[in-house]
């Protein structure tokens, strides 16, 4: 379970967000939405410890991870893997070794075995084709793909997304969030989705964090969202190119 | 203010550095990586670096000793110790600033604005341990190695260069070299090299390591590495000769 707790974040003068709380259940797929420039990305980042908040905490399962040392933070940060907005794949190998590299350091598994589960994992995205291409030749759908594949190798109790379908085309959106589902699903995994795009958030999505004028301002299942009055949520929502019927 | 918290980053991740350098498993495989990179890719460029600077060093000398009564050994003499002294360190490190420094703080920049240092950390790597102590340490380990081959090729270059233009006669430039040879001037060109291996690497990782600002961030660490790096070389070119002659 990830609770955080009156969380506060500035940059210099430029506060970001303040009092911020909210609680996320074990199996549980939560949305954090809000406009460009929000601080979605930066609250994602503080709860594998990423960023350090100027006030508050975030407790993974009851323990407050920015009061670890250095190496229980790591040892926790092992138990998430994370989605990168621009997948943040290693241009320096190639997409078997990127899917491989967890396996390799933190794992004493054979070659033999490193084999079958990077195989397993890039088939469960639909890449075993792809497993010797360097990552300059993929799309980027291809590379959001890898890129999944690498972060829930180990299998994570939480998963990360940063913006997975920012850029991608609509039918390639639709084959990410499938698979956010399906990795949710199969691997029980805890998710945190930071997205601006609704389509996706009304699809992956049990709860909705709003993000909007440096503070949390509506939290709320996707049930709830549909009937919701918030006046800011509400211009957001239907701003949006899928019109939710609300 | 902006100078001193600098300071403060390049120390935190210096004493990082340092810390995490046990962590062995982590960096192994990039250490070697990094020995062939800073080493074996940089010998064609400090091979040709060494025999220029000492054929000119021996053609220039013999121009400026030529109407005087000095014996033309001389030549041989003035050749090899100031290339053992100073200029296969110093020109050497000048030249790789520009080549690993370079290349150093563009790949960590790379590595930092396209997230991928953000992706080590959330898997539960130690970054420092894994992108800097591996390049820090091939500076460190292969720049003596490299001031070895400038030094080689900077006297034979002299050598060569001497004959070819019948400025000196080979056994006279050696007869020289060897009249006034001191073996300590060859540790304080390894001295010298380790402390500019090190300038040179470290400050490349850490304009690198906190790049910020997309491609023309990484474009300005690079360039910043570079002048930086030169810079600082000189500066502990000049604190070591105050300090150790």
């Amino acid at each position: 379970m990830i609770e955080i707790k009156n969380l506060k974040k500035s940059f210099g003068n430029l506060l970001v967000w303040q009092d911020v709380s909210l609680n996320i259940d074990n199996g549980e797929t939560v949305a954090i939405i809000g406009r460009s420039g929000c601080g979605k990305s930066v609250l994602m980042k503080h709860i594998n410890a990423l960023l350090i908040p100027d006030e508050g905490e975030v407790l993974i399962d009851g323990e407050n991870i920015h009061q670890m040392d250095y190496v229980q933070t790591r040892k926790m940060r092992q138990r998430f893997g994370v989605l990168f907005q621009g997948s943040a794949l290693f241009d320096s190998i190639n997409t078997f070794e990127n899917v491989a590299f967890p396996l390799r350091y933190f794992t004493n598994r054979s070659e033999d075995e490193i084999r079958i589960d990077v195989m397993e994992a890039l088939e469960l995205v639909g890449l075993e084709e792809a497993w010797e291409k360097q990552t300059s030749e993929l799309s980027g759908g291809m590379r959001k793909r890898v890129a999944l594949a690498r972060a829930t190798i180990l299998k994570p109790d939480y998963m990360m997304y940063d913006e997975p379908t920012s850029g991608l085309d609509p039918e390639t959106s639709d084959e990410i969030n499938q698979l956010i589902m399906q990795m949710s699903e199969q691997l029980k995994i805890t998710s945190v989705v930071v997205t601006h795009d609704m389509h996706s958030v009304l699809e992956v999505a049990d709860s909705v964090a709003f993000l909007d004028q440096a503070r949390l301002s509506w939290f709320g299942t996707v049930e709830e969202l549909r009937q919701t009055d918030h006046e800011a949520l509400l211009r957001f929502v239907t701003a949006s190119e899928y019109q939710v019927k609300v | 203010m902006k100078g001193l918290n600098e300071l403060g980053k390049y120390s935190t991740l210096l004493y990082q550095a340092l810390r995490s350098s046990t962590e062995i498993k982590t960096y192994r495989k990039n250490l070697v990586s990094e020995l062939v990179k800073v080493g074996v890719d940089s010998l064609g460029i400090i091979m040709l670096t060494g025999v220029f600077t000492g054929a000119v060093l021996t053609i220039q000398t013999a121009y400026q000793l030529q109407l005087s009564f000095i014996p033309i050994s001389t030549i041989g003499s003035i050749v090899s110790e100031s290339i053992l002294i100073e200029l296969a360190a110093v020109i050497s490190s000048l030249v790789l600033a520009g080549k690993v420094g370079a290349r150093i703080a563009t790949e960590l920049g790379s590595m930092k604005v396209s997230e991928q240092i953000d992706a080590l950390e959330s898997m539960g790597f130690n970054s420092v341990s894994f992108l800097v102590v591996p390049r820090v340490l091939a500076g460190l380990m292969m720049f003596p190695v490299l001031y070895v081959v400038a030094s080689v090729f900077g006297i034979g270059g002299g050598l060569i260069a001497g004959m070819l233009t019948g400025v000196i006669p080979a056994s006279e430039f050696i007869k020289g070299a060897q009249l006034y040879f001191e073996p300590w001037i060859v540790l304080f060109g390894f001295v010298k090299s380790i402390v500019f291996g090190f300038v040179i690497t470290s400050v490349a990782c850490y304009k690198g390591y906190y790049t910020s600002g997309g491609a023309e961030g990484v474009g300005k660490s690079t360039t910043q590495a570079t002048v930086l790096g030169c810079m600082y070389v000189l500066l502990a070119d000049f604190l070591l000769a105050t300090l150790l002659l």
